[in-house]
């Protein structure tokens, strides 16, 4: 393989750094979720990219990849659940509105 | 001057594909085409596992996200959206420091990319073989990763008592 892991890396982070931009400027409760799941999938490319660059005989990384989608998915189920029970309770689900908790 | 191979387009193909579909899905005013670009950007993620020659975790990927998650947001997208919503603009004050904060820190990650220098390990393409995989999965010491695969075992079915307890009609 002739190709630097650097080169993997940088993608990450320009995939890392867009998803911290989408979640500071979205209004909307699922785009915000959307760019989170850019954000935990970076990271996902990182620890693959470091097991097979430097430590090929090892495992750590493709196992914490493997948990990391399987966490990633959870997740993403029980936000959901939450967002559509916003949704039918304020009928909107824009960030701006969810002050219920609010003290 | 490097010698161009197939591989090298191949990443490149891929590099292009996560940085345009991941500006796109921020930047797009409509919700669906965000997921859809998203969609994409995860099959790209896919290939470059498969191009590590980490072909379980390309189709892990490929099932899990662009199969199961994508399916819930498209979903959850139509339930709560009409179909041609435009989203409204972000305001310039929350622009300004999420771009400060997204291009300060790409610029930090890149520097430090570029100052460091990483042991170079003679590059080594197997694939884990299934039975080691499952051995370490189920292993109790050394090396093996037994806690972890119960505690998200516990944390998935939490996960579905808590989706389907929050997400019922009362």
């Amino acid at each position: 393989m002739d190709i630097p892991m650097q080169c993997y890396l940088l993608v990450a982070a320009v995939m890392f750094f867009c998803g911290i931009y989408g979640f500071i400027t979205r209004h909307n409760v699922l785009a915000m979720l959307i760019s989170l799941e850019l954000i935990l999938n970076a990271v996902n490319i990182n620890f693959v990219v470091f097991n097979r660059f430097l430590y090929p005989e090892a495992l750590e990384g493709y196992f914490f990849t493997l948990f990391s989608i399987g966490v990633a998915a959870g997740e993403t189920a029980v936000a959901i659940a939450i967002i559509i029970n916003i949704y039918r309770n304020i009928k909107n689900i824009k960030v701006e509105n969810l002050d219920n908790m609010k003290f | 001057m490097i010698e161009l191979k197939a591989i090298h387009v191949v990443f490149a193909v891929l590099a292009l594909i996560i940085v345009v579909f991941s500006i796109m899905t921020v930047t797009t005013r409509r919700i669906l085409r965000a997921a859809t670009y998203l969609l994409f950007v995860l099959f790209a993620v896919a290939a470059l596992f498969f191009q590590l020659d980490y072909q379980f975790l390309g189709a892990v990927q490929l099932t899990i996200y662009a199969g199961g998650i994508i399916v819930l947001y498209v979903f959850s997208i139509l339930l709560t959206h009409g179909v041609g919503d435009k989203q409204d603009l972000p305001e310039k004050k929350k622009v300004i420091p999420a771009l400060v904060a997204s291009l300060g820190g790409l610029a930090l990650a890149g520097y430090m990319l570029y100052q460091e220098t990483f042991p170079a390990v003679p590059y080594d393409a197997t694939d884990p073989d299934m039975k080691v995989v499952g051995a370490a999965l189920m292993g109790l010491g050394e090396g093996g990763y037994i806690f972890p695969f119960e505690v998200i075992s516990v944390f998935l079915l939490a996960c579905i008592i808590g989706g389907i307890l929050i997400a019922r009609k009362r």
